[in-house]
């Protein structure tokens, strides 16, 4: 098990970084390791994909840099803060894996929610308002529209323009295209390269998906489950201004090859 | 995409498409209003026939003939009784369900008093209303306060279950959100809890609407003069069955206007709606 620290390539203060993160449930029946001794560490401006079976702890991992979950050992931390202070911060956008949309408000009031609760703060000077974030997750037009008007894949476009209100520097996303058609999940998901480069934002982004999680990241951590751990952090060298041609290539299917043998026999 | 097709008018197919759609619609409105007026004109006709093949006597059971005849001749009286019964009915509904919004919200904010008084809430509903209305006559006296009190109670507890239910039907996710955003606990409250409440809320309300009032009604039977429910009783003694039959009308005329006001409200209130889910 090489549960090594990742290399910290941009700035001193990693993004995020965990230190022998365990988490376990206790419930009536029994007590579950979700994740045991997770270190890690993505630099500001990185884009980690969380690569794991089922249950491997990829949610609870995502919950402990959000500060929904404690550690049970172990520590977080997000820009050198606690996750709790960053949280107060508004340091971190979430995104779920469906989209969390509130079902009586438009989309440009889903995306504005974060200016209304926790101490209504005013965007920072610079940060693109709601209207603007709508239009960089191509959803210029359907300002007025309800989720219930959009489809699937508009709908988390939405939540990720909500997800980056503020300027958020860590964007957490769990799962988000998964309950969406290949078509649309390639699409969104050059969008979010696209996305990523421009606003710099750290993205730890889970996945169930090989592909995805090649594509996306500039590293790639797969765990593995039972208790979840990291089995290894893999390097990506592929190029930054990638396109989705680049999953025809030679260099793609050797690096898929490898996160399928570390994610063990099918 | 879509949105590039709908302001190019000019493709025919759209248009069409368009009018197809328009035409169902005003089809479908149609149906929903001309169908129910056909039963109930056939259950008229089905109730008049009845009457006068059977030679059925006036005081069991009038034709709806002589119903329509009372119903004008003492259309004043009918009034000023509904006054009564509505007056009471309202002043119920409002009490009662506000009682149990207020309840509900603590109810989810301190589950120890849910622990606490849910056995006893659900104690009481098991009484039933015709048994209560004596209790609270005797508890409140002979004027209107015990037949608010009556339509009251039966409006409490359906709006109390749904309130509870919708508040706590939360999408976990969006609760998440919530923390992630640091938001308070009444911004929770607020933004997420009572927005998702809402869709229970007004059918809790729809039912209220009839039940408060039966309630006020139920109050009027037990000790009264006035009132649709002390004319029920006065036409059964005096055997007008005309009357009593015009009375009920009254009465179920105003209930079912009550209804259509509640369920037009929630129409203006939950816009959100997918056409769908309603
Ligand atoms: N609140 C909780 N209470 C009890 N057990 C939990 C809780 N949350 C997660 N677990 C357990 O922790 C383990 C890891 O769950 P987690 O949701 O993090 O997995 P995951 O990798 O995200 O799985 P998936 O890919 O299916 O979403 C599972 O065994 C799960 O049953
Ligand atoms: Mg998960």
């Amino acid at each position: 098990m090489t549960s090594g620290t990742a290399s910290v390539p941009r700035a001193a203060a990693p993004a995020v970084a965990c230190e022998g993160v365990t988490v376990r449930f206790v419930t009536d029946r029994r007590t579950v390791t979700a994740i045991e001794d997770v270190s890690f560490a993505v630099g500001q401006g990185g884009f980690l994909s969380l690569l794991g079976p089922s249950g491997c702890g990829k949610s609870t991992l995502l919950r402990v840099v959000a500060d929904l979950v404690e550690p049970s050992a172990g520590s977080a931390r997000v820009r050198g803060a606690s996750p709790a202070q960053a949280r107060r911060d508004r340091s971190i956008g979430f995104v779920f894996q469906d989209s969390a949309l509130l079902a009586w408000r438009t989309a440009l009031q889903n995306v504005a929610l974060p200016l209304e609760v926790g101490g209504r703060r005013a965007l920072p000077a610079g940060a693109p308002t709601p209207r603007e974030l709508l239009k960089l997750v191509g959803l210029e037009g359907w300002e007025n529209s309800f989720p219930h008007e959009l489809s699937g894949g508009m709908r988390q476009r939405v939540s990720l323009a909500r997800a980056l209100l503020g300027a958020p520097s860590i964007l957490l996303m769990d799962e988000p295209f998964g309950a969406l058609d290949e078509f649309t999940r390639d699409r969104l998901n050059a969008e979010l390269r696209r996305i990523w480069r421009e606003t710099g934002t750290t993205i730890l982004f889970v996945t169930h998906s090989v592909y995805e999680a090649a594509f996306l990241g500039q590293q790639v951590m797969v765990l593995a489950a039972n208790p979840g751990r990291v089995r290894e952090i893999v390097p990506v060298d592929l190029p930054e201004d990638r396109g989705l041609a680049i999953r025809e290539t030679e260099p793609f299917a050797r690096l898929v090859t490898r996160l399928r043998n570390l994610l063990g026999p099918v | 995409m879509t949105l590039a097709a709908s302001s190019s008018a000019a493709d025919p197919g759209l248009l069409a498409a368009q009018a197809r759609h328009a035409a169902a619609k005003r089809r479908a409105a149609l149906r929903r209003r001309i169908l129910p007026l056909v039963g109930l004109l056939a259950l008229l006709a089905i109730w008049a026939g009845l009457v006068h093949g059977l030679d059925v006597k006036p005081f069991v059971a009038p034709s709806p003939v002589v119903v329509v005849q009372t119903l004008i001749a003492k259309f004043g009286m009918l009034m000023s009784n509904l006054a009564w019964t509505a007056t009471e009915a309202l002043l119920g509904f409002l009490l009662g369900n506000l009682v149990a919004i207020i309840g509900a919200t603590l109810f989810v904010h301190f589950k120890s008093l849910e622990e606490t008084f849910f056995p006893i809430v659900v104690l009481i509903n098991t009484i039933p209303v015709v048994a209560k209305a004596p209790i609270l006559v005797l508890l409140l006296g002979n004027g209107i306060e015990p037949k608010i009190a009556v339509a009251a109670l039966i409006c409490f507890f359906p709006t109390l279950v749904n309130m509870v239910r919708g508040l706590e039907a939360v999408n976990p996710q969006a609760l998440e959100l919530m923390r992630v955003l640091s938001a308070s606990r009444s911004e929770v409250f607020w933004k997420l809890r009572l927005q998702t409440a809402l869709p229970y809320l007004f059918s809790a309300l729809k039912i209220s609407a009839s039940t408060a009032t039966i309630g006020a009604i139920v109050g009027e039977w037990v000790s009264t003069t006035n009132g649709i429910g002390a004319l029920i009783v006065q036409a059964m003694y005096a055997f007008d069955s005309a009357l009593l039959y015009a009375t009920v009308l009254v009465g179920s005329g105003f209930a079912f206007c009550f209804f259509l006001a509640i369920s037009a409200a929630e129409r203006f209130v939950i816009r959100w709606h997918a056409p769908a889910a309603t």
